[in-house]
This record gives C-alpha cells, structure tokens and sequence, in this order.
C-alpha cells in the first residue's frame, strides 16, 4: 500500500473556503439556507463551511446533522450493526434550502439514503449536495453541486480524510495497492 | 460491537458491553420517536410474529410499535383463537409461524424457559417478552435506560425492587442488569415473596421497607401478581398494604430526588397508592415511552444478525 497526501491542511481551508462562496453565489445569498453534515465527518466539514459563511456574510447559517444508518440499503444484508447514533435537526426544513455536507462522494448510496432521510424532516424546496472529495464510481444516478477537489482513484484505493477535530492533524489521504 | 446471540433471551447471559450496546441505541431510537415522521425504513420487509400465551397490553403494543417505526409487518398471535387451544404444541405452533418466514418471533408464556426452547429450534429471532416467573429482558433494559436518563448513569446507584420477588420476571432481569451495571441492589417484601438464596445474586434483603427504602436513589414496585401465587402468602391484601404499600410518608426516607418505578399494571391502593404513583417523583409513564425506543433498538440490533 502506497499511502500520500493528496490535500493538506491549507489545500481543505481554501476548498472550503471556495465552496463556501459557490453556496453564496448559487443561493443569491443565504436565505432560507442550511447546512445539514452526514455523520461523521461530514457534520466538521459543514460546521466549517457555516464559519466560513458568517465570516463572508455576517449571518449565522444553522447546521443539522444527519445520521444515515437507519435509511441505509445493506442494512439488512451486512452481517453486524453499525451503531446508530442521533439525526439532530432542530428546525423546520419546508421550503428551505439544504445543502448535503459530506466528507467523500463515492458510490452515491449515502447520498440516496441521506435525501430519503430529509424528505422524512419535511419538504425543502432545493437539496443540494457538498462534498470535500469526488472520486468517482457512482452506482447511482447522483452528483454533487460544490466539489472541493475530484481524484481519479481505482476501486480499491482507500481515501482517507482526517480532521482537527477528531483529534488528527487536517489532510487527505489516498491509499493505493501497488 | 456484536452480539452474541440471534436471540434476546435474559439479561442473565448478556455482558455489560452488551447491555450498554442496547441502551445506547435505544437513546439513539428514542430520538426517531420524538420525529414527526416517527417511521425509518430500517426493517422493511422483515416479519415481527407476536406470539402472547398471557394477556398483555403494553408489551405487546409496545413491540408492535417498536416494528411498525422501523416500517416491519407485525402479525399477532394470541392464545384464545389460535391452534394452541386446539391442542397443538408450542414448537409445532412457532414452526408454523416460522414457515410463513418469520424474522422475528416475540413470545410471552407462563412457562419459565419456553422462549429459550423455541430459540434453539427455530432460525427466527426469538425475544422474550416474559417468561413465567424466569426474565423479562426488554423490561428491565427500558427500566436502565429510564434511570440511566434520570440520573446520568447506572453505577453506584442504590435501587430497592419491593414487593413480590419471587413471582417477578421484572425483579430478576433488573437484578441482573442492574448489578452487571453496578449499582447496589435491595430486595424488600414479606418474607415469603422472597425466594431462597437470592442473595446469592449480589442483592441484600429486608422486610422492613423503612430500612430498606433509607437513603435509595431508585425504588422500582412490583405487581402483586396474585394470579401467579396460587396459594397464600400472606393473609390479606389490606395487611400487605398496610406493610408493604408505597405510600408519601414511606418514601421520605429515600432520597430526595427518588424516582419510582413500577413495571405496570399497577393494583392502586396495594402496592403503591395513588398519589405516589401519580406524583412527581414517579416515571412509570415514562418507563412507558422508552420501552419502544429501547425494543427498536432490540430489533435492530438483532435484524443485523441475521445474515452472512
């Protein structure tokens, strides 16, 4: 296994920085706007791009956090439980705009079960999907809307994004078999 | 974290790991109850068979509950109007059930060890919902996570079970849990409604209520469960009251934050009188609330076994 660094600490401020700004320039501003982080990494990443957004804005955006395990589709076919922890979305989501924060977009399966969960929370007007990493190999017909960065990979390497706050030093890894 | 069984059986066999595996997503579960949209996909397509030889009103709804939040079908089998009355065996009555490809059954029975002899025949999961006067597991797991929620923790607690120990399936799950958990469990009642050698467990044992209920942080009351003595243990319900009743003035030797708990359903004016039950210090109603958080998790949990 060959293991680098494909973005450091500096690369994921300014991907989020930029994302931030895409959200911005996309929403015409930050009207009916929130932030909803897929656990678990997903939930640091949204709770930074929601800084980032009252630095630009001066507003405060309100970030939610998704936890995905009760909607997954191998639920029942994988042997073993994940555990599953609480969803926290303390607002009312009608006619707002969420915007989907998660870590790497892969297969797309998380994303399908995150959109089935926040149609459970009530009916927002726009779903739209963030993420730091894209690397491809979709099974679904799913995309994102803000990309921090798109790395070609092959199957079977493994990328890994480590955050200050799980108590890491910020960076992406991508793993590959040699 | 993985279980060890397919099966929910008794508290006894299950591990402190274990336990707090079941109570921690039963916190999680609680807050999908709390939705407005209270139903995740979780379980579609899987079979929940609630098979009850003894009347049951919360059990059974509350499992039936917990099964239709994670969007299973329920199907329930009771004992008046089933083949059983017909003669035909428990096994035979549960491979039935199991060849219309049941995932889960939930059996309540008067014999103790009936859910354990199913679970060695059948490929379903099998969860006991009370067995004689043997375990009732899922009460005693919603019974920890109700203290757990009031008081931060299950350490270190003092908790006294009064009443009928020795007919009681809840007094012995929550034994079990408790004292795997740590807390300092105290047995009261007439002597005897106390079997033999139950110190044996790791509890202590009084008959003075005044004694046993000083300084608890937790008192859980039990049904008198006078269909199940047959014979009598004491001469009359009026002088068990008089000894045994949870009453105010009994309780202000506890603590001051006391909560007390009974399983249900409760005999008023015997056990525990109304304005205990109905006070402040009661959760029986929040017991209630959490027994479909914690039998969801229960389903969950053992769902994800299923399978290779």
């Amino acid at each position: 296994m060959s293991e680098k660094v494909i973005i450091d600490s500096l690369g994921i401020g300014r991907a989020l920085s930029r994302i931030a700004h895409e959200i911005i320039e996309r929403n015409k501003g930050t009207e009916g706007l929130v932030l909803i982080g897929i656990r678990t990494c997903g939930i640091h990443l949204a709770k930074r791009i929601a800084e980032k957004i009252r630095e630009i804005e001066k507003c405060e955006v309100p970030v939610g956090v998704l936890d995905i395990t009760l909607y997954r589709d191998d639920i029942l076919t994988k042997k073993g439980h994940p555990a599953v922890r609480k969803t926290e979305i303390p607002f009312n989501l009608s006619g707002k705009v969420v915007v989907l924060v998660d870590d790497v977009l892969y297969t797309g399966r998380t994303i399908r079960a995150a959109m089935d969960e926040v149609m459970d929370f009530g009916r927002p007007d726009m779903i739209q999907l963030a993420v730091l990493i894209d690397r491809g190999h979709r099974e679904l017909p799913i995309r994102a809307d803000y990309v921090g960065k798109s790395v070609p990979t092959s199957k079977s390497a493994m990328i890994k994004v480590l955050l200050s706050e799980e108590g890491l030093e910020d960076r992406v890894i991508l793993k590959e078999e040699q | 974290m993985e279980l060890k069984s397919k099966d929910l059986l008794d508290i006894k066999s299950l591990d402190r790991e274990e336990i707090n595996l079941f109570l921690d997503s039963a916190e999680s579960f609680k807050e999908v109850t709390g939705r407005d949209i209270k139903k995740v996909p979780t379980l579609r397509g899987k079979t929940v068979v609630n098979l009850f030889f003894e009347p049951s009103t919360r059990t059974r709804t509350s499992f039936e509950i917990a099964a239709k939040r994670l969007s299973a079908d329920v199907i329930n089998f009771s004992i008046s109007g089933s083949s059983m009355s017909k003669g035909e065996s428990l096994l035979d009555t549960a491979r039935n059930i199991e060849a219309m490809s049941s995932d889960f059954i939930i059996i309540r029975h008067s014999a103790s060890g009936a859910p354990h002899m199913l679970a060695q025949c059948l490929k379903s999961s099998v969860i006991n919902a009370g067995d004689g006067s043997h375990e009732h597991p899922t009460q005693a797991l919603l019974d920890l996570v109700t203290i757990k929620e009031r008081k931060g923790g299950i350490e270190g607690l003092k908790v006294a079970i009064i009443g009928d120990i020795a007919h009681s399936r809840v007094a012995r799950s929550n034994i079990y849990g408790l004292t795997k958990l740590g807390a300092e469990v105290r047995v009261a009642g007439p002597p005897a409604l106390i079997p033999a050698e139950i110190e044996s467990t790791g509890v202590s044992v009084f008959y003075n209520l005044k004694e046993a209920l000083s300084d608890v942080d937790v008192i859980m009351v039990l049904r008198l469960q006078l269909e199940r003595q047959g014979k009598n243990y004491f001469p009359t319900t009026r002088e068990y009251a008089r000894l045994y009743c949870l009453t105010a003035e009994r309780i202000r030797d506890a603590k001051e934050d006391v909560m007390i708990m009974h399983p249900g359903p409760i005999n008023r004016g015997i056990e525990i009188s109304p304005e205990v039950a109905d006070g402040l210090s009661s959760v029986i109603l929040e017991q209630v609330t959490n027994g479909i958080a914690v039998r969801m998790g229960v389903l969950y949990l053992l769902g994800g076994r299923g399978e290779a």
